[in-house]
């Protein structure tokens, strides 16, 4: 216990499972950003697009596994992330926007709702059996001096990383990106200045939607795809959005990666049993919430009268 | 069928308790708790483990169950009571998943995913309310249900029900009042803690054993749906809205269609529930506008 190796081992393990939490977080606190409020049916949009990507998948994939199964694999990914965007945005004009108006109260329980009904459609729809998705290349671990590192691993860490970069360009750099941001910032003012809001809040579903199933999608290889596998991985997804500052984009992706460290670390060297692994992120949770409310890149705001 | 309408009317009674401590939390505060399965676990637990391994009376256990519970809402209230709605969502929730880990986890006392067989049965006066016979059950039920909405009732047309009410339209401007208002959001708390706790010492001896699969986070939701249906703010509707949830849920048995209407369909249908409540009726079915106020809760934006 305690060597080199097996730090940097838990060290590529945490990052693996942080790069996922962030890939979420990051839908999470898009939409947060902008209509100030959780949408709860995050996790369930996520389990959707995972179920999509497996038919693809399944449906294109040859018997050999070879390049194409990897090119099979993307586009399969990528079918998945175009439907829970569609999803996104479809949930978004009908159970959130006219409770754009409406208390605060009013929009999460909507969300609640949506979540409910997503999940057991799809409990409904395709059975509660977890399905199985078949790794599109060989997955033996690789020795990386004495870390072992596996080829799924790889591609999570790659795929986030481009994900990432690519966002936080798109929303700093381009057009719509200094729309989203003004919106987020106020709304009526974006608004008065040309900007189409209602464009710009489907826009941000459909980002984070698809930035969710894409996350689904990269760990249903080693989770399976199942009605419920949103449900807990969207929580924490969204403790480590709050931890990272929520509304923040790149407080999420900070946010993500402790948790993923936090989760692995805490199970490896401090002794925490492993079944109470899931309890980890909510405590943390409630610690920073205690301390730094408005997270760790967050920026306190004063309620005003 | 005289059976089954005597089990939904008590699976009412005892949600609608846990139904009248959500909507002191929600519907008077107007904090979004997520949190009544967990109480409500913790109630089950208590009488359980004091009843089958310390031999206590289930009559000594319900309130030791109600303090339990109410010491826990205290606990998980006064660290996130400060932050906004959303956050308690998230944390609320997020207690309920541990009180179902450390349930599943901690054999010594809870006996694992197991769980907890052979709870003794009630007694009044030497004379056992059995669960199979279901009209005297009924009553027991019924009885604590009347008494909680009594206390309740009376409590939200006291100074704290006021002080509750002003909280929820104007959180600033209560504690501009003299408000306490982390007190009075802690209070409520560990009250709406307390009774889904005694629903959970009733629940332990209707069902005659506990497990901690029986305490997901579906409960919550089908309470808050309750609650939601009913009307918040209005301890009569969320008692209503209890029965409605209840006989939605066993309607498949009832009309003998179990075997037609696959069990998602009701979820389905309470997310559906919650959906349409909230953009054609917030109110719900028997709620209604407050005073004075504008909205039913505080706009947004505050503008």
């Amino acid at each position: 216990m305690g060597s080199i190796s097996e730090f940097f081992q838990h060290l590529m393990n945490g990052l693996t499972l942080g790069g996922i939490y962030a890939l979420i977080a990051l839908g999470y606190t898009m939409v947060y950003g902008i209509l100030k409020f959780i949408n709860f049916a995050h996790g369930d949009i996520l389990m959707v697009g995972s179920y999509i990507g497996l038919f693809t998948y399944n449906a294109i994939r040859g018997q050999q596994m070879g390049p194409w199964t990897i090119i099979a694999f993307f586009i399969a990914m990528i079918a998945g992330m175009l439907f829970s965007a569609a999803l996104g945005v479809i949930i978004e004009r009908i159970a959130y926007k006219p409770l754009r108006k409406a208390t605060r109260l009013a929009p999460l329980l909507s969300a609640i709702g949506v979540s409910f009904i997503l999940s057991n459609m799809a409990a409904w729809v395709w059975g509660t059996k977890s399905r199985k998705l078949d790794y599109p290349f060989d997955n033996t671990p690789l020795d990386i001096g004495g870390v072992s590192v596996t080829p799924h691993q790889i591609l999570i860490l790659v795929v986030v990383i481009v994900v990432m970069v690519s966002l936080k360009l798109f929303v700093d750099k381009s057009r719509i990106g200094k729309a989203m941001r003004a919106t987020s910032l106020d709304q009526d003012t974006a608004k008065l200045m040309g900007i189409k809001a209602d464009q710009i809040i489907a826009i941000t579903f459909a980002i984070g939607s698809a930035l969710a199933a894409t996350a689904g999608f990269l760990i249903a290889l080693e989770i399976k795809v199942y009605p419920s596998m949103g449900t807990m991985t969207g929580l924490k997804a969204f403790v480590a959005a709050v931890v990272g500052g929520i509304g923040n984009i790149s407080g999420a992706m900070l946010g993500g990666i402790l948790l993923g460290l936090l989760e692995t670390f805490g199970v490896a060297l401090l002794g925490i049993p492993y079944g109470l692994r899931d309890t980890i992120a909510f405590v943390a949770l409630i610690i920073i919430l205690l301390i730094k409310p408005e997270g760790l890149l967050g920026k306190a705001e004063k309620e005003k009268v | 069928m005289i059976n089954f309408i005597l089990l939904i009317l008590i699976y009412t009674g005892i949600y609608a308790l846990m139904a009248i401590g959500q909507n002191l939390i929600t519907g008077y505060v107007g904090l979004l708790s997520l949190t009544q399965a967990g109480f409500f676990a913790i109630g089950s637990y208590a009488t359980a483990i004091l009843s089958v391994t310390y031999g206590i009376n289930f009559w000594v256990t319900v309130p030791i169950a109600a303090l339990i519970a109410a010491f826990f809402g205290v606990v998980i209230g006064l660290p996130t009571l400060r932050l906004s709605g959303d956050y308690l969502a998230i944390a609320t929730l997020g207690f309920g998943e541990i009180v179902r880990n450390v349930l599943n986890n901690w054999d010594s006392l809870t006996n694992g995913p197991m769980g907890i067989q052979r709870i003794p049965m009630v007694e009044i006066f030497g004379i056992k309310v059995s669960p199979y016979e279901k009209w005297g059950f009924l009553v027991l039920v019924w009885l604590f249900v009347l008494a909680a909405y009594y206390l309740f009732e009376r409590l939200a047309r006291s100074r704290m029900g006021r002080a509750l009410e002003a909280i929820r339209e104007d959180e600033i401007a209560a504690s501009s009042m003299g408000i306490n208002t982390t007190q009075y959001k802690v209070w409520a708390f560990a009250l709406g803690a307390a009774v889904a706790g005694v629903a959970g010492s009733l629940q332990a001896v209707f069902i005659l054993s506990v497990t901690p699969n029986a305490f997901t986070f579906m409960v919550s939701i089908m309470v808050l749906c309750m609650v939601v249906l009913g009307g918040m703010g209005n301890f009569a509707a969320v008692i209503l809205g209890a029965f409605i949830i209840q006989f939605i849920s066993y309607f498949p048995q009832l009309v003998g269609l179990s075997n037609v209407i696959p069990p998602q369909f009701k979820q389905v249908l309470f997310g559906f529930i919650l959906v349409t409540m909230m953009i054609w009726r917030p109110i719900g079915i028997l709620g209604r506008e407050r005073r004075g106020a504008p909205g039913f809760f505080k706009k947004r934006g505050g503008k």
